[in-house]
Parts: structure tokens; sequence; C-alpha cells
């Protein structure tokens, strides 16, 4: 007897020491913890944390307890100043999650017991969701998902009585067979769970340098675009694509050139958008992969800004803020336009701007262009031009340039890609006496035919020029389309065919259709998961008629449907198979009938003996009683199986028989 | 107690059964079923939905959907193990109590059946007599619990309430529900330590003394002093010494007449524990004995059934 204590917990006893089993499911728990945050820890930490984790199972197996204070006090000072080292702070995501992550591993040096196992799976929990906040792709989450089972696993094996009986993957099955279960609840709780408008505080600062275009040409820079296949934008068109060698996704321009990069102008940001007559239109949509910046590459040429974006002179657009998950802008582009019919003699002053000493051979080239073609700057631009198809080439494995960047390219190496292009051009354009700045952004693109989008890599990134002639504007001039045509008719993977080191492999059809699945797969991830905001979550009802969820009704809804489910389960969990055949069943039938009008089987009473009884408390059906004791019996004990004719029949006249209350 | 409490006490009684402990003892078997069995989180599973509830929260506000995913993800699993618990519980029968004898002061053995139907019941756990026992009820099978109870005092042991509950699969959350069955185990009376031998007709003098008889009992050493016409020669002829046929016998045991009233100047429990004492010695000394109870009259007999037939009137002796 526990006494009449009013808590309904006994106290508790001595606290069990962790089995075998329990102890290897918890360091698989913190190896897959480790491992899904190794993509951002550094590899030092990793290795050395891997190296504890893998040294404590080993030392546990050989019968070894807790570790002693002068082992853990010291580990975890050094992983203190480690990480404080490394970082410069503790306070942050990526010192924060390396600190918890090394805790994490340094707590099973002292799990000995069930609750040190409890509270090292409740934290390994809330370790793996913080490795989302590094990345949220799919195979990411999936990684991070797939962390849970291990973790339930040891929870689960705590609670056995016999951990041993069972193996290794034995203990997942039934994890995994749980989770499956609870999959339609999370999806409805995910769906209707109502999002935040505003964070409650801060969102984490992203140290993560920028990924993707930067406002910056330097030579070099754009080398490591060119080489990333990461998805950087996905475009899905009302009509039908543009050819690929309208496919300009201007992101940047820039005017200010110091002899080695270029950078925006000054004047760019403080003015309106450049006014701009437009032909031919396209509609289309822009989702953009994150990074961490606020530009958004549009179509040329973007005739408005996008909401919550703004548009700069130059018509390039910025969103309100930095674009750190994937997010979907409308967009439409005019494919025929001019822009900036008339040029201020501030504006053209920048875009005439030359730094002193640079490029003197150069510029007596575009002098000597300047005074044969006179008064004719298409004809300027043509020369230029020509002389790039005819002496150069394209290869992104440029040679190094010397001091003077552009003489040095000009007469020199004439080797390199659309950077050195486009950079040397506009200085050229720029000399002969004509306003030109560079473009930077993306061209080209993969055309998705399986979903109809327009898939833009980074390695899609590209620089061009634009010269403004009189009475037509901006004009684009693209001298990389001069050296290699493939590379705008085409795009980069073919231009960079046999020039770059990875793009034999991707040539394959096949592996290119997996590709373009899997790509798919993703964009469907980006679209579906990681984008569904507050906003599309209040559009979620449309379908039924409601054309702005509020919370309430959100909640409403989570509250019924989970209500919902909650019967589903319960029905599940209340489920009870009668015991025994159909001639049992029909004879609870029966029971049921009898004990409407008070004839009750009792415990331990047999059916003979009950049917009997029931026949004297019924005499008005006595016959029709005694007729079906018989036949049950009959089934029951006269066969080892109840034939089945006699089992039909006796539910036939169980459905037929009515039970009258006798009237005393 | 107020009637007002009173009244809602007896409500829950009828229709919380086994939320009170106070529940009235239940004719076994005892079958387990919704009514019945009781969820609530366990110290764990509290801590564990605060965790999710800052995961939670975390989430929303970074606005991290994938995180999300996984909070609503642990979440719906935490709560399934909810219904998991109470299906451990749900249909489970209790019966088959077994109890062994035992006297007051002494531990009785009991041993209950735990039966599941379907389904293999994983880490049901039973706390009784102080103590759990952990055991896993297999599909379609009996699980045995046995256990000691202290037994402080003669006469019927009512088996306490004890508590049938479960924290699988997760340790989240405890099934549980308190079983009273209506069971009672006997506790035979203790004997005094030590005492007077039972009154005999024929006197102490000469009881258990051995007297010659008749017939040879067994053979022996021959030792210095045995008559002659004691040994076996024959028999003896066969082997190194001489043997003797030993003719003594005990004394036949007299059956004892064990009389309540011809103890004086005892109370109650001093006879009591007295009888026992000396039923407990002739069966020991495999004697015959009758036994003697203001309403009752056991005749000479001896045996196991005898024993405990007198065993029992004893210790239900008011």
């Amino acid at each position: 007897m526990t006494g009449f204590r009013p808590s309904l917990r006994r106290a508790p006893t001595t606290d069990p020491v962790l089995g075998k089993r329990p102890f290897d499911l918890l360091c698989l728990t913190m190896a897959f913890v480790l491992l899904v945050h190794a993509a951002h820890l550094p590899l030092w930490l990793t290795g050395a944390l891997a190296v504890v984790l893998a040294a404590r199972w080993r030392q546990r197996r050989r019968g070894g307890r807790n570790a002693p204070a002068w082992i853990k006090l010291p580990l975890i000072g050094l992983l203190l100043g480690a990480v404080v080292m490394q970082n410069g702070t503790l306070f942050g995501r990526e010192p924060g999650s390396a600190f918890a992550v090394g805790l994490l591993v340094l707590k099973l040096l002292e799990s000995e017991h069930r609750r040190d196992a409890r509270v090292g799976i409740a934290f390994a929990c809330f370790a793996l969701m913080s490795a989302l906040l590094f990345d949220q792709g799919l195979v990411a989450s999936f990684f991070v998902c797939l962390g849970i089972v291990p973790a339930l696993a040891t929870l689960r094996s705590l609670e056995e009585i016999d951990p041993q009986g069972t193996s290794l993957a034995g203990e997942f099955k039934p994890v995994l067979l749980a989770l499956l279960a609870a999959v339609p609840l999370s999806l409805f709780a995910f769906l209707f769970v109502p999002r935040l408008s505003t964070p409650l505080w801060g969102a984490p600062q992203n140290a993560a340098s920028t990924t993707g275009l930067s406002n910056r040409l330097a030579p070099g820079e754009m080398m490591e675009l060119m080489t990333d296949d990461t998805p950087a934008l996905r475009v899905t068109f009302a009509g039908p694509p543009p050819a690929n060698a309208e496919r300009y996704f201007r992101a940047f321009t820039m005017q200010w050139f110091d002899g080695k990069a270029w950078a925006p102008g000054f004047r760019n940001a403080r003015r309106p958008p450049a006014p701009a007559e437009y032909g031919a239109q396209t509609v289309y949509e822009v989702s953009v992969e994150p990074t961490h910046d606020r530009v958004v590459p549009m179509l040329d040429l973007p005739m408005a800004a996008p909401p919550d974006t703004a548009m700069r002179a130059d018509h390039t657009v910025l969103a309100q803020k930095r674009i750190d998950e994937v997010t979907s802008f409308p967009g439409l582009a005019a494919t025929r336009y001019r822009l900036e019919a008339t040029l201020d003699d501030d504006v053209r002053r920048e875009n005439l701007l030359l730094p002193m000493g640079v490029g003197p051979r150069a510029r007596a080239l575009a002098a000597s262009w300047a005074q044969r073609y006179g008064n004719d700057p298409q004809a300027i631009a043509r020369a230029a031009l020509a002389m790039f198809h005819a002496n150069f080439s394209y290869t992104l494995a440029a040679p190094p340039l010397g001091q003077d960047r552009i003489d040095d390219f000009l007469f020199g190496t004439r080797e390199g890609y659309c950077e050195h292009f486009a950079s040397t051009f506009t200085f050229l354009m720029r000399a002969a006496g004509l306003p030109a700045r560079v473009v930077t952004g993306y061209q080209g693109g993969y055309w998705n035919a399986n979903a109809r989008y327009l898939l833009v890599r980074r390695s899609d990134a590209h620089a061009w020029s634009e010269v403004w002639l009189e009475g037509r504007g901006w004009v684009r001039f693209d001298p990389t389309a001069a050296v290699r045509p493939e590379r705008v008719q085409l795009g980069a993977a073919a231009a960079n065919a046999g020039h770059g080191g990875n793009d034999g492999l991707f040539d394959m059809a096949w592996l290119r259709n997996l590709r373009d699945r899997w790509d798919v797969v993703n964009q469907w991830w980006n679209r579906g998961v990681i984008g569904f905001d507050a906003l599309r979550q209040q559009g979620l009802l449309q379908p039924f008629g409601i054309a702005r969820a509020e919370s309430s009704e959100l909640v409403a809804i989570f509250a019924v449907g989970c209500a919902l489910l909650v019967a589903v389960a319960l029905g599940w969990a209340l489920f009870q198979r009668h015991e025994g055949d159909a001639l049992d069943a029909s004879m609870r039938r029966l029971q049921r009938k009898l004990a409407r009008v008070g004839v009750v089987r009792r415990t331990g009473e047999g059916p003979k003996h009950f049917l009997a009884r029931a026949a004297r408390a019924l005499p008005g059906q006595r016959n029709a009683l005694e007729r079906l004791g018989e036949l049950y019996l009959r089934s029951r004990y006269g066969h080892d199986e109840p034939p089945p004719e006699s089992v039909i029949r006796f539910r036939r006249e169980v459905k037929e028989f009515k039970a009258r209350r006798v009237v005393k | 107690m107020p009637p007002q409490v009173q009244r809602l006490v007896a409500w829950a009684e009828r229709r919380l059964p086994s939320l009170t402990r106070l529940r009235h003892a239940e004719p076994l078997p005892i079958l387990l079923h919704r009514r019945r069995i009781y969820i609530v989180p366990t110290g764990f599973g509290m801590g564990f939905s605060l965790l999710l509830a800052v995961m939670l929260v975390g989430a929303l506000n970074y606005a991290n959907n994938a995180a999300l995913m996984l909070t609503c993800l642990l979440g719906a699993a935490a709560s399934g193990s909810m219904l998991v618990a109470f299906r451990v519980l749900n249909g489970l029968t209790i019966g088959g109590v077994r109890a062994g004898t035992a006297r007051a002061g002494e531990a009785v053995r009991v041993s209950i059946d735990v039966a599941a139907s379907q389904r293999e019941r994983m880490a049901v756990r039973l706390d009784v007599a102080g103590r759990e026992f952990a055991f896993v009820v297999p599909d379609g099978g009996t699980a045995t619990v046995e256990f000691e109870l202290p037994a402080e005092f003669r006469g019927w042991l009512a088996l306490p309430r004890m508590r049938l509950h479960s924290r699988w699969p997760f340790g989240l959350f405890r099934a549980w529900s308190w079983l009273h069955p209506d069971r009672n185990v006997l506790v035979y009376p203790r004997p005094e330590a030590h005492g007077p031998k039972p009154f005999e007709p024929r006197g102490d003098a000469d009881r258990g003394r051995p007297r010659p008889g008749d017939e040879p009992a067994a053979l022996r050493e021959y030792r210095a002093g045995d008559p002659r016409r004691q040994i076996a020669w024959k028999l003896s002829a066969r082997h190194h010494g001489l043997l003797v046929k030993d003719l003594e016998q005990p004394a036949p045991q007299e059956d004892w007449r064990l009389d309540w009233d011809g103890m004086h100047g005892l109370d109650d429990e001093s006879r009591i524990a007295r009888l026992t004492r000396w039923i407990d010695e002739a069966r020991d000394a495999g004697r015959r004995w009758s036994l003697r109870l203001p309403d009752a009259y056991f005749d000479v007999a001896q045996g196991d059934e005898h024993y405990h037939r007198c065993m029992t009137a004893l210790a239900l002796r008011p």
C-alpha cells in the first residue's frame, strides 16, 4: 500500500542507471546532432567533439563510470575558450550553437542515470532545431527530422524493461511508425498555427557573407559565383518564356571605376527612377533564394517596383528587407524600351569619368575610333565589338592581369570572361566620349520543361554594358556575346564547356533530367514549406470563400481540426477487437437484446444456463429462445469449427429475434 | 465533511472509480477500460512540453518553417504517445490472485495474474506494497507478479489498493488505474515463543520413554550390556561385528486434546497463540490432535487438511 498521500506520484526511488542500449542510442543521438551541425561548426571543433563522444562511448562500454570533475571542468573551460577564441564572443548564432552542441556532447561524460539521458535528449531536440536556423533547405531539414528517430528511440528504450531483447534496428521501427502516425496532425498544425506577422524579438543577424552578386565588380570576385551551381532565382512566366538571348536579369549598375574595380555611382540612389517608354511586356514572377542582401534581380527592363521594394534611378530594384529566406516578387518587364532618353549633365559626367593614368593605349584606341566614326556612336560600339570578336577568346581560366588592367587585357592576354569584357568595353566607350556603365546580374538560365520555370543558377551571373545613345537612351551591349555567342544564346554551361572543371559530368542527359526533377522538388519545398508565411497562410482559406483568414479564424480551424484528429485517434485507441468468431458476435448481439429487457448474462454463466434462464424470464419467447440455445450449442460444441451454414442461420435468427419485455 | 463534499466524493466514487483511491473493493477479474484509466503528463513530459513551447515560439519568431515543422512533428508524436500509453492498459484483465500461507508477523506471498487478450503490452508497472514491479504482458498471454505483503495480524488480510500504470512509450505520459481487488488473504495466528506442554491424561512421568516391545524394530551394532538373546546371530555371521535386534520402541504418542476452556487465567490472544503452538508441535511430531473451541469442535485427526481447518478457525477467532 502506498499510503494515502495526496500526490499521485510515488516518492522517487533512486534513479535507475542507464543500460547499455539506452546509452548507445543516446550516443547515437548526440552524434546525429553533431553531424547536422557539422556544416557550420569549425572542423576542429567537430573533430574534437567526435573524439570525446567516441571515447566516452568506449569507456562506458568497458564498464567505466562518470568522468571525474578534473576531466569535465577543464573540458568545459576549453570549449568555452575555444568558442570565444573562434568567434570573439559567446553570443550570436554561430558561437551559441557551437557552445550548445559542445555542452551537449560533454554532458555525455556525466550521463549515468535515466534523468541525465532525458535531459540530454530534450536538449538534443532543441539543438536539432537550432541547426535549421542555418539551413532550412530540403536536404538539411530531412536530416534534422531524421535526428528525431534516435532521440525518441532513446526515450523509448529508457522505458523498456529488457532493452537488450530487440535489435538496434528493432528500436527504430516503432519510432518511425509513431512518427508516421504523427504526420497528419503535424501537417495540420503546420498549416494552421498562426504565423507572426512581426517577430517578437530581433531576427538573428546573419554573419554569413553575402552569397550571390555583390555591388562591386572586381577581378576574380565573380569567379566564385561562376563556378557555383546552386540556384539563385526561379522564374515563372505568365506567357511563353523569353528567348535565351533576352533573359537578362538586372541587379546592379556601376558607374565608378578606380582602375581596378567597378562600384555603384553616387547619384543613383538619390534620383527617382529614370523615365522610360516601354514596348512589349512580359509578366512573370521571380522567386529569389536567400542572399542576405536586398537586391532583387529583375528581368530587363523592370517597369515598376514590386510590392515591398523600391526602384532606383537605374531601374534596379531593392527590397525593403534583406532577403533571408526564399521570397517571391511579381514582375513586369519590357523587352523593348527606351530608358532615360535625355541625360542630365551630372549623370552624363558621372558616366564619362575615367581614372587618371589608367589605360593610355586604350584611350588612344578609343580616340582613334571617335575620330574615324565621328558622330556615329553605334559605329564606335560596333568597332569595339568587332575587335573583341576577332581577337579575343572566352575562358573562365583567365590569366592574371598586370598593373594596368585595361591595357594589359586589351593588348596582352586577350582572354577572359564577361567581367573583363564588360569592364574593358565600358572603359573604351567612355574614352570614346560615350556615357557608359557596367551592369551586373544574371543572364540565361535553364528552362525546366517539366515544371515550366526558368532556373537561374549563380553560375549564370553575368556582366554587360549599357551605353547611352542620343535618342535611344541606355542601350545594352554585351561584349561577351561578341566573343562567345553561345554564352548568351545557350547559357553559361554551354559557354564554359571545356573550360571549367566540373561540367562534363553535367552534360549527361539522364543526369540533367535527374537534376531537373531534384530542382523541382527543391522549388516545391522552398515555395510550399519555407515560403509559407503569414500572408500565404491568410490565403489558405481562399478555396472556401474566405479571402483573408484572420488569426482568430485560423485558431478556430486549428482547434476544430485538432479535435477531429483527436477523435480519430481516440477511435483507434478505444477500438477493441472482440474476441471470438462470427458465432460469438451473434451471441453478443443476442445478449445485448436480452440485456435491454433485463436478462443480463452473469459472469461465468454458460450459454446453456443463460438461455434457459432467459426462456424462463420471457415465457412469451420461450420457444424462440430454446431454439436459439439449441442452435448455438450445436454449432459451438457439435463441431471443431462451427459450420458456416449454421452460423449464418444463427445470425439470421438472432437478427429476427425481438425481445419483448414481460408485462407483469 | 460537509454534505456537498460527501456527495461529490460519492459521485466521484461512482463515476470515476479509479481516480479516487477510495474506491471500494471490486470482485475479480477486473477489466481495465476507458472509464477507469487516467492519464497525466509525467514531470519529464511537462518539461518536454515546455521545451516544445520554446521551440514553437522560436520557430515562429524567426519565421523558420522547417523548424516549425520539426516542432509540430515532435509535438504530434508526443501527443500520440498519450494514446499509446492508454492502449497499454486498456483491456488488461487482472485476475487469478493466489496467496501462500503466512503467520502474523511474517510476509505473505501473493501473486497476481495480469492478462491481455490482444496486443503485447510493454512496460506495465504495478505499484504494490511500496515496490514497483515492471513486466511485459505477452499478446494473448498472462504475466504474473509476485510480491510479499507484510502481515501483522491474524485473520483476513485485505489486498491493498494497488496502482497499475505505464509510461510507455516515451515516458512523457503516465496512464494509471487504481485497483482494489475484493480478495482477502488468510493470515494464521502467531504461535507463542515458548510455554508449557498441553495437559495429557496419562501424566508426564514416562511420556516418550522407550519401552521394550515384542517386535524387532531395527538392527544396530552391539553395545556392551546388550542381552544375548537379542543378538541376531544369523545376520551377524554375515557381518564383521555383532548385530543386535533392537526391540525398544518409543511410547505411542498420545492424542492431544486441545481445549480452549482448558486454559485458565489467559486472555483470548494468549490462548490462541498457545493453541497455535501446540497444533504446530503436534503436526511436527506426527501426533493426532483434537481442538475444542467455544463455538467449534474438530475431532481427533491429523494431516494438512485438519491442520489448516484448525488454523483457520483460530485465525478467525474474534
